[in-house]
């Protein structure tokens, strides 16, 4: 489903953010990307986005070659991806369920079919009746339920969470994980970069630690230290 | 804000546009008008016999820049002149009436297809052989033709002044909508939307701009230029004759469009290069 081989990306600033990374996800996985703060998993996820290009090594998603792909047709491919991130980005000036909505006005998906897809999100994320509030008015918690809901809502095969804890206390954080948990279970590939050392350790997925731009760790049913149990 | 001072730069665009529009439409409609009845008149040297006359007519209704030519006898003339000169004593004229101080004032009238013509019809005209005199009636004619072409230039000017000031406010509303929408992009672009969706609402909105700017001038200017015609119509009814202005509802056959073009168009490629500039993927 997911394929790097020996994926390198150097900025214009002549920072080596990833210096020789392989690796491979198959459908319907459960994995955590851990790591030293600017060990390069941030910019693992923006280049399985393609938000940037890798400066050498391949990376293959859903069966498709990132290099080779023309500008027209990365609309198409980021379809087939959700993205959530740790500071939410919602459209602060609309409600929830315009916030759901806009990612499916933005595929073009016709009126009748947002109202019936929408609702059913936002109470698989626990939030049908608040569908009127306002971003502001929600916790980071809730907030970060309509970015899933968000992410969602298109039906994505796979969904890339970048820190989606990390504005939010134990109880909310460990709210959202059982929703990726449960959005996992559903079939969709889950890729959860985070520093959460304690939900790491007590879910027992797929870890990949990270170092200074490469993979040091790879353990499948792990903790987030390799001595964690 | 911004858009504000967009469709106020584009209505005085159009406005400007339409006024020049209107002039030189009307003039070019007046010299048309000219045309129609200024002549060349040709006399001919004395004694020459009809048969010869008649050969030089044939030769002038042959040439090009000729629309007509009418044939004025000698009698005719007279009959014309004592109609503008004898028309409060028709009884002196009679005096005259055995002995035609006319005689040899039979001529041709000769009407042009186009006034810039003249000139050469003139120099031909001067070549023949049996022409005694050519009056010509050029400087009206000249002197609308060239202001006309004066006006036009200064139009061109002004109005290419104000385009480059148009597009560029257009560019900049259009700039400051990305920047206060820069969050809403880019999310849009990694939920996935294609380049066309995210660039449409910009587009949208230059042409709104555009099409706001274009109707208020347009329809301000069907205002005045109803009022204005039938101000002059009634006021100035002597002049008439010589300030044939074309009717309302003909000049904005042209203008309307070409008013609500120039705005869409504007606005289109304002705000689309703009986006092109800064939307790159
Ligand atoms: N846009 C950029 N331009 C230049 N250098 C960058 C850019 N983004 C990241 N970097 C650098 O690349 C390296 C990896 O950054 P990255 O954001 O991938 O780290 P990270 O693992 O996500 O860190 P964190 O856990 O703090 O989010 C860092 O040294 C960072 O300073
Ligand atoms: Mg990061």
């Amino acid at each position: 489903m997911i394929d790097l081989i020996n994926v390198k990306k150097a900025y214009d600033t002549g920072v080596q953010a990833l210096n020789g990374v392989t690796l491979h996800i198959e459908r319907g996985e459960f994995v955590f990307i851990v790591g030293d703060s600017g060990s390069g998993k941030s910019t693992l996820i923006k280049l399985l986005l393609k938000e940037l290009d890798p400066s050498s090594g391949a990376i293959k998603v859903n069966g498709v070659n990132l290099n080779k792909m023309k500008p027209r047709d990365i609309p198409k491919y980021r379809r087939k991806l959700g993205v959530v991130f740790q500071d939410f980005r919602l459209l602060k000036d609309r409600n929830v369920y315009e916030n759901v909505a806009f990612a499916q006005r933005v595929v073009i998906t016709p009126t009748k079919r947002i109202r019936k897809n929408v609702p059913k999100m936002l109470s698989l994320v626990g939030l049908a009746e608040k569908y009127k509030a306002y971003p502001k008015e929600l916790s980071g918690g809730e907030q970060q339920r309509v970015a899933l809901a968000r992410a969602l809502v298109n039906q994505p095969n796979i969904l890339l969470a970048d820190e989606p804890t990390g504005n939010l206390d134990p109880t909310n954080s460990k709210e959202i994980m059982r929703l990726l948990e449960t959005i996992n279970e559903r079939g969709t590939t889950v890729l959860v970069v985070t520093h959460n050392q304690e939900i790491v350790d007590e879910m027992k997925k797929r870890v990949i630690t990270m170092q200074k731009g490469v993979i040091i760790r790879d353990e499948r049913k792990a903790g987030y230290t390799q001595h964690a149990d | 804000m911004f858009s504000l001072a967009s469709v106020a730069t584009m209505s005085a665009c159009i406005f400007l546009f339409g006024i020049f529009f209107c002039v030189v439409e009307n003039f070019q409609h007046m010299v048309r008008e000219m045309e129609k009845s200024v002549a060349v008149t040709v006399f001919f040297d004395e004694g020459l016999s009809q048969e010869q006359i008649d050969a030089i007519g044939v030769q002038i209704k042959a040439r090009p820049e000729v629309s007509d030519a009418v044939f004025v006898t000698a009698d005719e003339a007279w009959d014309e002149y004592k109609e503008i000169y004898f028309e409060e004593a028709p009884e002196l004229a009679e005096g005259f009436e055995d002995d035609n101080p006319l005689a040899n004032e039979a001529h041709y009238e000769i009407y042009l297809t186009d006034v810039e013509s003249q000139d050469d019809l003139v120099t031909w005209l001067e070549s023949v052989e049996g022409i005694r005199r050519i009056n010509e009636s050029a400087q009206v004619a000249d002197i609308l033709t060239n202001f006309n072409l004066l006006v036009g230039y200064i139009s061109v000017a002004v109005i290419l002044l104000l385009l480059c000031v148009s597009v560029f406010l257009i560019s900049n509303t259009v700039t400051i909508g990305i920047a206060v929408r820069r969050e809403e992009i880019a999310i849009m672009k990694l939920i996935g939307a294609t380049n066309g969706f995210v660039k449409a609402p910009f587009v949208v909105e230059g042409i709104m701009i555009g099409l706001i700017g274009a109707s208020i001038p347009l329809g301000l200017l069907y205002f005045l230029y109803t009022k204005l015609v039938s101000f002059m119509g009634d006021k100035f009814n002597i002049l008439t004759g010589l300030l044939q202005f074309l009717p309302v509802s003909e000049m904005f056959r042209i203008l309307l469009p070409t008013g609500l073009a120039l705005g869409v168009g504007i606005g289109f490629f304002g705000s689309f290069f703009t986006i092109r500039k800064h939307l790159r993927v």
